[in-house]
């Protein structure tokens, strides 16, 4: 149930887009496509809402197979990254539309636009158009209409995308509320790795075209399965010969059994955080290792730019599972 | 907009001004004024005469009939072509492209003529098969529609194409994933999109086919009260020493398609330029 992708490949021209994709996505999860740019998470929702066609492979969705079926006819729910307002429209129109499509009675309609213009707060709003409201505004008034048609599946393409920082914020929160409400087996496509570790039951990362990993943001962030997942889930660095995130790195003034040693050539406060950069004294090794500590651990450590300090990792460091 | 109105006006800004309402003046207002000013030369009297002569009433009915039927069709195929040409991906569109733009580049008399050469009754290449199945289009109405269609095409394409491109096929995949069908996405995203450029196009061919002389000259072989439109009545009076009827069917010509300019520019909706 839910949806499930078996063998699905997309090139355009010789560019390999999609490569034999095998994904289920279970039914009322909120489910995250993570990836770097051009990775293929917009083709892959796009395939999956029938306004691309895959060169093989198929798509089930809820149980039914909808490899030819033309997106007219999936009843699936699709959000775009610039809203796609009807700009000709009022706010209540363009939430009907679905409806006046399904030939749904008119005071039906009525009652329906009225609900999810509430469930979206845009109650007051309902006879401006699309151009006289704010990004935010917008995209759940594009949100509000994909619901509008009860679909089976909700797809989101970089829904907060083009939204500033704060306003990404609270429509994420927003929108795991509401789909802790609405409960719609929903996929979103994002870059943002912290959008995806926040928001989603489940997690998707995928890169040139391929699925690097699925799972909860827990066991992606604690178990990544390639240095990829590792380095996309958040900032990692080298020290000795593996990856480790920053923050997982052990700092002290006291010499000790160290993965490496060396001087702190860079000191950058960022707020409660202190972003230090040591350049190690090993010829073979002399790039330099980054490590993040609070100022309050700094302070404790007596650490000042300049010192010379042992690095080792911390116990229970995330690592690659080899 | 706001850029517009926060320009400093120096004196170079009234020079250049100048020049342009001069230019403006000198090449199209006070030549059509003159037009206006001997059609009323005697007062009424020309505009009276013309429409008393039914060669006149004949050629403005047909005129209108032609410009109509060459409307129609030029907004059928102008949408269509404007959505293949935008929104299709197809070997030769960049050749279909620069075809388009042949009726405006090449003189309509050889228009007239390559038409003539292809449905002419009896050597034409189609002629005779259209003939014989009881169409004539050489020296007959349809050839005159033909011809104006021909001419005035790409003025509703030039419009319709780029603001088809900008507004991009988001709204028309989301109407596409709400459920809609390739008619109703049309009909109620497409269209409304392109509205004014649609109508801004048909009006602007709608005066162009109101206008057309050389290539309607050549196809439809100007016969009285049979082919022959108002431009060429307006020759022909004129060559006929029969001025006054001459400037009073110019009058009339030229009022048709101000006054349809005139319409969509105040039906237009001001803050809105590209009808979305
Ligand atoms: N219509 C198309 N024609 C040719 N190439 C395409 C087309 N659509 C996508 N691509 C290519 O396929 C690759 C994957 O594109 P896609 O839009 O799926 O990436 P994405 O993961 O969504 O990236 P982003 O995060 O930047 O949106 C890109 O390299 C893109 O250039
Ligand atoms: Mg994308």
């Amino acid at each position: 149930m839910g949806i499930e992708i078996r063998g699905v490949n997309k090139n355009f021209g010789d560019f390999v887009a999609l490569q034999d994709i095998d994904l289920s996505i279970p039914s009322g999860q909120l489910t995250a496509l993570l990836g770097p740019s051009g990775g293929g998470k917009s083709t892959l929702l796009r395939i999956i809402a029938g306004l691309e066609s895959s060169d093989s492979g198929t798509i089930e969705i809820e149980g039914v197979d909808a490899t030819g079926v033309p997106a007219q006819k999936r009843n699936v729910g699709f959000v775009f990254q610039h809203y796609a307002a009807f700009k000709h429209m009022t706010v209540a129109k363009n939430v009907a539309f679905g409806l006046e499509i399904r030939k749904k009675p008119k005071d039906e309609v009525k009652r329906r636009v009225d609900e999810l213009l509430k469930l979206v707060h845009l109650e007051q709003f309902s006879h401006r158009l699309p151009a006289q409201l704010s990004g935010g505004q917008r995209q759940r008034m594009a949100l509000a209409r994909a619901l509008a048609i009860e679909p089976s599946v909700l797809l989101l393409d970089e829904p907060f995308g083009a939204l500033d920082a704060k306003v990404r914020k609270e429509l994420r929160d927003w929108l795991r509320r509401l789909h802790d409400e609405v409960h719609v087996t929903t996929v979103f496509v994002t870059h943002d790795q912290e959008e995806a570790l926040e928001v989603s039951d489940s997690l998707v990362v995928i890169n040139e075209g391929r699925i690097e990993q699925i799972g909860t943001p827990d066991d992606l962030y604690d178990r990544p399965a390639s240095d990829f997942v590792l380095s996309f889930l958040g900032p990692v660095t080298t020290l000795g010969d593996r990856l480790i995130r920053p923050h997982d790195i052990d700092i002290t003034r006291y010499e000790h059994a160290a993965t490496a040693s060396g001087r702190i050539t860079r000191w950058t406060r960022v707020g409660f955080e202190i972003r230090l950069e040591v350049t190690p004294d090993d010829a073979l090794r002399p790039d330099p290792v980054q490590v993040v500590v609070t100022k309050a651990e700094a302070t404790a450590l007596q650490l000042h730019e300049g010192d010379l300090v042992w690095l080792r990792p911390r116990v229970g460091a995330d690592a690659v599972s080899r | 907009m706001a850029s517009r109105a926060a320009q400093p006006r120096t004196p170079g800004t009234y020079v250049r001004r100048l020049i342009v309402v001069g230019y403006l003046f000198l090449l199209i207002v006070w030549p059509v004024s003159l037009v206006v000013v001997k059609t009323f030369d005697g007062g009424l009297g020309n505009i009276q005469g013309a429409l008393s002569d039914p060669e006149v009433v004949f050629a403005l009915q047909l005129t209108v009939y032609v410009a109509v039927w060459a409307v129609a069709i030029n907004t059928v195929f102008g949408v269509g072509i404007s959505l293949l040409l935008v929104r299709y991906e197809f070997p030769g569109r960049r050749v279909l492209s620069a075809l388009i733009d042949l009726p405006l580049s090449v003189s309509p008399v050889v228009v007239g003529l390559a038409l003539l050469l292809a449905y002419a009754g009896t050597d034409g290449l189609f002629g005779p098969t259209l003939e014989s199945a009881g169409l004539q289009v050489a020296f007959a109405p349809a050839g005159i529609i033909l011809a104006t269609a021909f001419v005035s095409l790409p003025l509703v394409i030039r419009e319709l194409v780029p603001v088809l491109q900008e507004i991009g096929t988001e709204q028309e995949q989301a109407a596409k994933s709400l459920g809609a069908g390739p008619v109703q996405t049309f009909r109620r995203i497409t269209l409304p999109s392109i509205k004014w450029a649609l109508v801004y196009g048909v009006v602007l061919s709608l005066a162009r086919s109101l206008g057309e002389f050389g290539a309607v000259k050549v196809i439809s072989g100007n016969i009285a009260q049979q082919t022959q439109t108002a431009t060429l009545v307006v020759e022909e009076k004129y060559q006929d020493f029969e001025q006054g009827t001459a400037y009073a069917t110019s009058f009339l010509l030229a009022l048709i398609a101000v006054a349809a300019l005139v319409v969509v520019t105040i039906l237009r909706p001001k803050d809105d330029t590209d009808g979305d």
